[in-house]
This record gives structure tokens, sequence and C-alpha cells, in this order.
């Protein structure tokens, strides 16, 4: 366990942490990201909390682990094979009555492309 | 016991399904018992977010067909059990607490709904829980918190908790949760219930609403150790539609929690984690919290386990790596909910197109601490900031693993307060995020290194449950039984009844 940060990529980390708040554009852009609309209200309220929160899960650089390989899971994983065999699938009525909109069988969605409809 | 439902919905589950198998009492009059108490009571802890009546009552009949018919029952057949909202139950609204899913019918089961089922538990509804799991006191719930049955005006842990509401009200003997960062633990701990996180891959996730697929495990609540153990039992074992399943048997949890109560405990290490609670580690620690676990832990030693001490220097870490691995993977697996093949739609005008309908329908469908996670998350995974968090975390991970491995070496079962306070008050930490984080302080590390880890409450601390947290080595989820069981028996048997038995409002 290292108190310091102990890499150029942690360095600049830490210091950003120390010295940037998280900005009413950095959470619309953010919030563009992920697609979720956020009001002017939301704006204010997210970029403190985030910055308090991202401030403080920035203490993950504290630790020195260079040399650490990452885990992405609890159980090692290496491919899962298994014989294809034909099982019971859901009938697509099923799975439609739950959709927000289904049109002739399929999933109705809204315009994908840039012109209108 | 002689019928009557008060006492059928005081009752442990072993106890009902005595009753049932020997005919003395039906599972239909056991489940119209637990319907009625949830119909008085519920209105004051909503613990419930949907009762199916219906459902568990053709369920119980099903069990009283069957042993009217000679067909041999399982253990916990005709037993009512809470089922949190995030498992998925064919023909049954499920909502993972989300406004965002009001209305959605799922078309299949979840295994371990599957697995519920075929044990002959009968399914009375769906409990309360913070949105997508997101939480530690149901205040994230899109439908209103859930209260705490020892203090109305107190949280009953979170996410999982209405389920811990439900089985500690009486409304219910037996309820599942998940645990992805203690949602398990923490609420059985503020109860006074027994919780238990299985290792990772132990009970099949399929059919889980996905919050952290790499931290995400179901478990089983329960009054007492051994019931706990059997529900456990009832959903664990590998499933071939969830490919983190483990091809494992389930570990021996109800022939350990039988040892366990026996009360031997001479030749077993006990590792006291410093790190958590321990000297110059009590920042955020209530001293009565700590004093009713350091009192469990002499019970253990006067049970002849040999208690050390055991350093995880990483331990402190596992707030941080956690709150940036979760939120990551929830960003990822929170994108399915696009407005297109389940749940709510907004703004559907034939002007508007995907991404903003998409954006308004996660607007108005999401609550605010699943919008931060997200966020968080999208932060942390974006080009340029992923090895310094993300990836960082993951490199964390990996030293808290090693931390329990060392660890393991000199102790057989690790022991730690499961939640640094006793309930705290409704509304106490909805403004601050961080403080809210903070009740998964003891609970983490188990969670990130995938290992099983059971709580088992130790007392009370202001007239409030205390919770003892015992972790184990992946796999050995029977030594996490096996202690609790110890502890239990011999709280029990020095206080002359079951913790529970001092819930002021027990009937």
């Amino acid at each position: 366990m290292a108190g310091r940060p102990s890499t150029l990529e942690e360095l600049s980390l830490h210091d950003r942490h120390c010295m940037t708040a998280i900005s009413r554009d950095d959470v619309a852009h953010l919030a563009h990201l992920a697609r979720l609309a956020v009001t002017e209200q939301e704006l204010d309220l997210f970029a403190g909390q985030l910055d308090v929160i991202l401030a403080s899960v920035a203490h993950v650089a504290d630790v020195a682990a260079d040399d650490i390989p990452p885990t992405t899971h609890a159980v090692p994983l290496t491919n899962i094979t298994r014989p294809d065999v034909i099982g019971p699938s859901l009938h697509p009525q099923d799975v439609l009555a739950a959709a927000p909109a289904a049109e002739g069988g399929r999933f109705r969605v809204p315009r994908i492309l840039n012109e209108p409809a | 016991m002689t019928g009557g439902s008060a006492s059928f919905t005081s009752a442990s589950a072993v106890e009902i399904a005595a009753l049932i198998g020997a005919g003395e009492a039906s599972a239909v009059e056991v489940t119209q018992a637990h319907l009625d108490r949830i119909e008085s009571e519920d209105g004051a802890l909503h613990a419930f977010l949907r009762v199916d009546t219906d459902g568990a009552l053709s369920a119980a009949q099903a069990v009283d067909d069957r042993r009217a018919a000679g067909e041999p029952l399982g253990p916990l057949a005709g037993v009512p059990l809470a089922l949190k909202d995030v498992v998925v139950t064919k023909g049954l609204e499920t909502t993972s607490g989300s406004r965002i899913l009001v209305g959605w019918i799922p078309p299949y089961d979840a295994t371990i709904t599957t697995r519920i089922k075929a044990a002959g538990i009968v399914i009375l509804g769906k409990t309360n829980m913070d949105e997508f799991a997101m939480g530690s006191s149901t205040e994230n719930s899109g439908f209103g918190p859930s209260h705490n049955p020892w203090d109305l005006d107190r949280i009953p842990g979170g996410s999982s908790g209405g389920s811990s509401a439900a089985v500690a009200g009486c409304l219910a003997p037996l309820g599942i949760g998940t645990d992805t960062g203690g949602s398990i633990r923490q609420p059985a701990a503020v109860t006074g219930l027994v919780g238990h996180k299985p290792t990772y891959g132990g009970v099949s996730r399929y059919g889980l609403i996905a919050f952290s697929s790499s931290l995400d495990q179901a478990g089983p609540f329960g009054r007492t150790v051994l019931d706990t153990a059997l529900l456990h039992e009832a959903i664990a074992g590998h499933d071939p539609a969830d490919s983190t399943s483990i091809p494992m048997p389930v570990p021996a949890v109800v022939a350990a929690a039988c040892e366990g109560a026996g009360g031997d405990l001479s030749g077993l290490r006990i590792g006291v984690v410093r790190e958590l609670g321990g000297q110059g580690f009590t920042d955020g620690y209530e001293p009565g919290v700590l004093s009713s676990v350091a009192a469990a832990i002499d019970v253990l030693a006067g049970l002849g386990a040999e208690i050390v001490e055991v350093s995880c220097p990483h331990f402190g870490y596992a707030l941080a790596a956690y709150y940036l691995i979760a939120p990551s993977e929830a960003s990822s697996n929170l994108a399915r909910f696009d407005a297109v093949r389940y749940g709510l739609r907004v703004g559907d005008d034939g002007v508007r197109g995907l991404d903003e309908v998409m954006a308004l329908t996660r607007q108005a469908g999401f609550g605010a601490e699943v919008k931060r996670r997200i966020m968080i998350g999208t932060y942390a995974l974006s080009s340029g900031y992923y090895e310094a968090y993300y990836g960082q975390a993951q490199k964390v991970r990996t030293l808290i693993s090693r931390d329990f491995a060392a660890a393991f070496e000199s102790a057989d079962v690790l022991v730690s307060p499961s939640t640094p306070t006793v309930a705290f008050p409704l509304g106490a930490r909805t403004d601050d995020p961080l403080a809210m984080y903070a009740a998964d302080l003891c609970t983490l590390p188990a969670s990130l290194a995938g290992t099983p880890a059971i709580s088992v409450p130790s007392g009370l601390s202001e007239g409030l449950p205390v919770g003892l947290q015992i972790m184990a080595p992946a796999l050995a989820d029977d030594r996490c039984y096996r202690v609790a069981a110890a502890v239990e028996s011999a709280l029990d048997s020095d206080r002359g009844h079951p913790l529970l038995h001092e819930l002021p409002s027990r009937s």
C-alpha cells in the first residue's frame, strides 16, 4: 500500500482531483453519452454530487498497483461451450406484448435516421 | 404449536414445513395467515410492491394436493416466501424498483423462481428495493421506501429492504435478496435477520435484472440460520443458462448449520479483520456496534474457537474500487432500457428520433441515484479515464482478493461487523450519496472477491439490531453457516429467546 501516487498517470489523476471540479458542461456531456435528458436543476445538482463522488473514488490511485493484473471477475472464466441442442424459445407474441409499441409482428421504433418519417 | 394464524406467522420455516408435512396445517391455511398479516401490517411497512394473492393460494393448494396424493414433499414445501422484485416472475409484474419497468410482465421465470416453485415454496409477492438494487435503504425505490419493523422511522436496509422488512415483520418466514455490495447482509443486520451472500456463481443469475454482473449474487434471508440454509440449498447449484454459474456441488450448508448449532468450535481459527472496525480503524463505526460484535466474538472463543487478528491492508480501498466497478458495469447493463423492447416510452410523437425518445424515457423512468451511477460509470469508462479509474479499480480488486488469500492462511473464517451502524433514520442520508455508500464499508471486500459471507444477529445497540459478518473462502459457504449457527445458538441460549422476540411489534 502506497500513500502517494507513484506514476505520472496517477499523479495527473491525483492533481486533477485536487484542482478540477466537474462542471455543468461535463454533466451535460456525460448525460448525452448515456442518453439521459437532464433538466437545468439536475445539471446543478449532479455537478456537485458527481464531483464529490469522483474525488472520493479517485482514492484508488493511492494504491501502487502498476505490476498487478486486473481482476475482471471473481471467478476466472474461460469460454463456456455446450452442445448445440434446440431448446424452448419465447413466443414472439409474448415478447412483443411487453414492448411499448409493436406493429406487424415487430418492435416499432421511433425514427432512426435524420430525416422526418 | 397449536395452530392459529398468529402462530403460523411467527413460526420458523422448519416448523411450518413440519406442520404441513404432518397434516397438522394446510399450506393454504398457512398462506392465508400470511396474506392476512400482510393486509393488516404492510400499510405501515411497505415491504411488498405487489402481493400475488391468487398465485400464492394456488401454489399452496398444489402443495396440499400433492400431500393428499401421497407424493413426497421437499423440506420447505408450503412455506411462504417474499421475493425481491429484481427477480423475474413469469406473468407477474416485475419492476426492479424502477418506474421505467412499471407494467412489465416478464415472459419467463428466473432460474431461482423456477427452483422456488419446484420446491413447493409459496411466493407471496414481490418486495420493494432500491431502484435496480442501487442503495442501502430502499429510499431509492421508485415506489417509496420500506420501513424497519423495529422502528418505522428507520430504514430496513437495502437494497433488499422490502424482503428484510417482510421477514423481520413476520409477513413471510423466508425472503430472497440480491447482494452486489452488501444488499443482503446489511438489511439482514439492521433488521435482526440472518442473510447470506453465496459464493459468486453459487446461485444462478439467469433472470435477475442485471446491475453489476461481476458482483450480483442472489441469496436467502431467514429468521434462523437453519431456515436460511434450507432456502440456500433450494435455490443454489449449477445452471447452464448462466455461464458464470459454478459447475460444482452446492456446499452442505444445512448440515453445517446443524453441526454449528451443536456449539463446538474447537480447532476453528477465527480471524478478526483489523481494518474493519479494529484498533485504529474505528472511524464511522458506532461504539455500540463494535461492542456487540466484540461480545459475539467472545462467545465464539467460549465455544472453543481460536481468535486471531488479521490485517487486510487493501480493504480500505474497497469502497472506492466498488463505486467505480459497479457503476461502470451498471452504465453498460442499463443501456438495455432503450424504450424499444420493454418498459416505458416517452415522447414518441412521430417527430422525435430514437435518441431523443430514449433520453426522455430514461429521464422520466430512472431515479436520481441510477442517473448518478450511470454518469459515474460513463465517466470511468470513457477513453482517457479508463485506465486511471476502471483499470485501477480492477487492480485494487486483485489486491483485495490477495488480502483474503493471505488472511485465510491464518484463519478459517474472518469476522467483522456487517455494517458500521444500526439502522439510520429515513431521510438521514438521502442528500449525501457518500454517507449512504458508507453503509457498505464492511460488506464490499467479500463482494469484490466473490467470496461467501453471512450476517447473523449479535445483539442490540440502542434497542436496534446489530449484525456479525462471517466471511469464508470461495465455495466454503458451509463455514459461514456453521459459525453463524454456533453464535445464534449460544446467544439465544444466554438470552433465553431469539433476538426477534424483542421486536416491539411482534405478534
